[in-house]
């Protein structure tokens, strides 16, 4: 029982933290990218206002809207940020992380974005069907994409426990692997697809031929719009975290250590997001918004990337 | 306990007979025969169903066997319950009941009830006994019988053109399997005629008759399960039948046959070789992806279901295949985990597809149509309908913490174990078909929230889907039994892999790896399929977790934020139509996807006509859609077939003569046979 109390408390923790750096991250995007294109940018606490402002707003709802519109936001928000908790941010081991290895993450993403969709199509307007049907279309290569560079770390190890496959990485030398490499391409193509940034989708956009999240949340106001775009929010940290973990594990403490390497664990977790959110700025600004129907070739070349690492891997495994 | 699934059956097959005398024998007592056929069958299926289920929880390991003095002059009718029918007794009886209770409310809306009363108990009265026979004859007689019975269920509603049609489809496509697995039986028994399974396990075929009879097998049991490319016929003879019955067929005898194939690729043929698991692995792959993308170009709500009964086939016989493939290398324990995956989602996809069968039916009941493009708003309408028909959404879109993605979850454990292979073609195709697997869930995920957006949410897109009724107590009842197993085997996985051990363990020889030493709470918590400590999921926690967190959201987002709310029209960037058709619809849905998928697959193409200025004619929008099965394989088959007929029709004016001499000839030529192989 001496373990139990603090492994809790670290999962707690882990829920609060990732909830309260998620609009800062937001925040960082919007002021880099601002930077980079010589503006001046939203100041970085600016997310948090707008949540706060919507939370204080009412809430409009249209007309034929019905529960399942009503209900969504709140369980995509707890979705996503279940999702997020259970990715090992600053520590492994934490208490949940039996409960749902890599595949069940990728589930629980799906049952959010299945939700959200479902939203986009409830009250009946042609722009919450285009975004549905996109997101939808999008996912459709995404998430195989996704599943293709789990199967690659997985293969390694032959478990998708995400602890088992951080530890396998931790323990070998730093190295060029092929598979590796291609496995990254791959879940960063995807990461761009799933939090909807350029040049897939664009999240500040409201032209409406090119949006895809934005049209499906298009009649959502108040404290429901709040909680979607925290959700939103909690998903770029979901997928900088996860990529920063299974990639990059340095730093990472373990949950049976003490103090100390627990907050070591968060500088360093803060610094790895800190490093992608500017990484995906640049690349951002870098870089043209695609047609709606290029990104099918872009997340196919994810999806073929996946394979390819995955096929190396079985190729050069001995039985 | 064979003896009761027998009286059971029985049953069933009396109530099929007495359900036209009452209705026969007075005038207006159709309700007494309505509601005793119902009854009695969903009674007699809880009977049989109930003792299945014991014989697979209670500690009986051993099978009963039971002879008939029927049949044949030299051999009896076999019977006998191993573990591997009590699941698949299990999965039938299951559905019974369900069906059963929904027929009692559904069954008043049937245009011609006495085309339904009399072949519905004889339907599931055939599907148990199949998986109690124990020889090939018994086998082929409950076989045919089940065949017989769906097929004039099929033709229920057999005024309508269409009907008519996927009769005689189904007619020949079960004539076909039938066929092929009269030859397939033949050759498995020798020249000896052994045709009790028992011989059958004891003498396994070789050499080319192995080969041969298990080509034959797979034709025979994947034609009537829908495996590609022999499921021409399953989308258009599933949906013409009454909803519960197509229910029953797609959820249910569709797992008939898969329970033929399962018997006789692990049970009777031996020790097979790695390459029959590769035959069906790809199979799977491919039944999976086709039969997923089918169903999204679909518009018409129960032939989307049948199409997705495709895509749901394949991810069993993915399952098998890498069971079969893993057991020919040895591998047992993953055998066994491939096998729970197959098994499992044949009583998952049972229960979900029979669900939103029962759902489509509700809406063809409120409505009066089955086309997408109709309906909408129903949400509103039918709310009940509306939240069990989501349920079985989400569960077939493979998303915790629903049935649906425990199994897939299993399928992909399985496939990460792909590297302990030896064979080369294996270890590039394992992969493959696990991308065809990932990408198949991801699309089945896009083709429901389809399905449920456009026929559930919007507004209605015709003046009946607007003045739709709730359906009745019966319906529901029956949809929120199916919903319920589908969050409990959800949530609480080792319900449903429990009860599979005994039978995974007879097939394979091991039982799942963290089953071999009992169960401890632990693992009723933490499904751990391999070892503890290895990829786990934990249905329970994340359930519970998801509630716990929902709540505090709620509750935090209803203290801090304004908890005010006003209803408005709709924003829609500032240009709301009030027309319906102004909205998504199941086709514009699906575009996208036409465009990335279907110009591969199915050749699509757009053609717009968009008049010139000053022209009055309305502009049109055409699809044309190819489908690459039937015109490579059935239509060139169609033409060889009445190519054949004509050239053999001069046999048909032959004098006496003629007739007797060909008669000889046959006759000469089949003793010379019989001589050369003895």
């Amino acid at each position: 029982m001496t373990d139990t109390l603090p492994a809790i408390l670290l999962q707690l923790v882990q829920f609060a933290l990732v909830l309260a750096v998620a609009p800062l991250l937001t925040g960082v995007a919007r002021k880099a990218r601002g930077r980079l294109l010589a503006r001046k940018g939203p100041p970085i606490v600016q997310p948090y206002r707008d949540l706060a402002k919507l939370l204080r707003k009412e809430a409009v709802l249209a007309e034929n809207a019905s529960w399942i519109y009503r209900i969504a936001p709140y369980l995509i928000f707890a979705i996503l940020w279940l999702a997020t908790a259970l990715v090992p941010t600053f520590a492994i081991r934490h208490p949940l992380s039996p409960a749902a290895d890599l595949i069940a993450l990728v589930g629980l993403l799906a049952s959010a974005r299945f939700l959200l969709a479902l939203a986009g199509m409830d009250v009946g307007t042609s722009f919450g069907g285009i975004g549905a049907s996109r997101e939808m279309t999008i996912a459709s290569l995404a998430e195989p994409a996704m599943l293709m560079v789990i199967f690659t770390m997985a293969l390694f190890v032959q478990t998708t426990s995400i602890p088992s496959i951080i530890d396998f990485v931790l323990q070998r030398p730093v190295g060029l692997r092929v598979s590796f490499a291609l496995a990254l391409i791959s879940l960063v193509m995807v990461a761009i697809a799933e939090t909807g940034r350029i040049p897939v989708d664009n999240p500040a956009t409201h032209l409406e031929l090119t949006m895809v999240h934005e049209a499906m949340i298009l009649e959502y106001s108040g404290r429901h719009l709040a909680l979607v775009e925290a959700a939103s929010m909690l998903k770029l940290v979901f997928y900088l975290s996860l990529i920063a973990a299974v990639f990059a594990p340095w730093g990472l403490a373990d949950s049976v250590a003490g103090g100390a390497p627990l907050l070591v664990g968060i500088a360093v977790w803060l610094g790895k997001l800190l490093a992608g959110t500017l990484a995906l700025s640049v690349f951002e600004v870098a870089i043209a918004k695609m047609r709606v129907f290029r990104v099918a070739e872009f997340l196919g070349g994810a999806l073929l990337l996946g394979l390819l690492g995955t096929i190396f891997l079985y190729v050069s495994q001995s039985p | 306990m064979l003896t009761t699934v027998l009286a059971a059956a029985l049953v069933l097959l009396c109530l099929g007979a007495l359900a036209p005398m009452i209705r026969g024998a007075r005038r207006g007592s159709g309700d007494v025969a309505h509601d005793l056929v119902y009854l009695g069958s969903a009674a007699a299926c809880l009977v049989a169903g109930s003792v299945a289920l014991w014989f697979l929880v209670g500690a009986q390991t051993a099978s009963v066997s039971l002879s008939l003095p029927l049949g044949i002059p030299w051999l009896p009718a076999q019977l006998r319950i191993d573990s591997l029918s009590a699941w698949f007794l299990l999965v039938v009886n299951l559905i019974g009941v369900a069906a059963s209770l929904y027929g009692r409310g559904y069954g008043r809306h049937v245009d011609e009830p006495e085309r339904v009363l009399p072949f519905f108990p004889a339907f599931l009265a055939g599907m148990n006994l199949v998986p109690l026979a124990d020889d090939a004859f018994t086998f082929l007689l409950a076989w045919e019988f089940m065949s017989v019975a769906s097929w004039l269920l099929v033709l229920a509603n057999h005024r309508q053109p269409d009907n008519a049609r996927a009769g005689l489809i189904y007619l020949v496509m079960a004539v076909f399997g039938g066929a092929c697995l009269l030859l397939g039986f033949g050759v498995l028994a020798g020249v000896n005629g052994a045709y009790h399974f028992a011989d059958m396990r004891a003498h396994p075929a070789v050499g080319w008759a192995a080969g041969v009879s298990l080509a034959l097998f797979l034709l025979g049991t994947g034609s009537k399960a829908g495996m590609v490319p022999l499921h021409a016929w399953l989308p258009i003879a599933h949906p013409a039948a009454p909803s519960h019955v197509s229910a029953l067929m797609s959820g249910v005898m569709t797992k008939v046959a898969i329970y033929g194939l399962v018997r006789i690729l692990f049970d009777l043929s031996g020790d097979l070789a790695w390459g029959w698991g590769a035959v069906v692995l790809a199979l799977g792959a491919l039944s999976a992806v086709l039969g997923v993308l089918y169903a999204l170009m679909e518009e018409d709500l129960k032939v989307l279901l049948a199409y997705s009964t495709i895509e749901n086939i394949g991810i069993i016989l993915i399952g098998l295949g890498l069971a079969l493939v893993f057991k020919a290398n040895g591998l047992f324990g993953l055998a066994a985990l491939a096998l729970t995956a197959a098994l499992l989602h044949v009583l998952n996809h049972a229960l979900f597809k029979s669900l939103l069968f029962f759902g489509a039916g509700a809406v063809l009941t409120a409505t009066g149509h089955r086309n997408m493009e109709r309906l909408g708003g129903l949400i509103h309408r039918l709310p009940r309908t509306a939240a069990l028909v989501l349920v079985g959404c989400a569960a077939i879109s493979a998303l915790p913490p629903l049935n649906g993605f425990v199994s897939e979850w299993l399928t992909f454990q399985a496939v990460i174990n792909g590297p302990h292979l030896p064979q080369w073609t294996l270890r590039f195709g394992v992969p493959v078909a696990g991308a065809l697997l990932a990408l198949s869930a991801a699309l089945a995920g896009a083709c429901f929230v389809r399905a449920f957006g456009v026929t559930f949410l919007g507004r209605p897109r015709s003046p009946e889907a607007a003045e739709a009724r709730e359906v009745d107590v019966w319906m529901r009842g029956a949809m929120t039994g199916l919903a319920v197993l589908c969050l409990v085997i959800g949530v609480l996985p080792m319900i449903a892999i429990l009860p599979l051990a005994q039978v995974v363990a007879d097939l394979i020889g091991t039982p799942l790896p963290a089953l071999a030493d009992g169960v401890t709470p632990a693992e009723w918590l933490w499904l751990a399929p391999l070892e503890p400590g290895q990829s786990s999921y934990g249905g329970l926690v994340v359930f519970l977790v998801a509630i716990i967190v929902t709540a505090a959201v709620i509750a935090g987002v209803h203290r801090l934020a304004s908890s005010r709310r006003r209803r408005s029209a709709a924003w829609d960037c500032g240009f709301p139509d009030p027309s319906p058709i102004t909205q998504y619809s199941a086709s514009s849905f699906s575009q996208p996807i036409r465009r990335v998928f279907g110009t591969l697959v199915f050749r699509a193409a757009e053609r717009l006509d968009l008049p010139e200025p000053g022209d009055v004619r309305p502009a049109r929008f055409e699809v044309r859609l190819i489908d690459p099965v039937w015109t490579t394989i059935y239509a060139p088959l169609i033409v060889a077939v009445n190519w054949a007929a004509d050239r053999a029709n001069p046999l048909q004016y032959l004098t006496i003569r003629r007739y007797l001499r060909l008669v000889f000839i046959a006759l000469i030529a089949l003793l010379c046979a019989v001589t050369l192989a003895k």
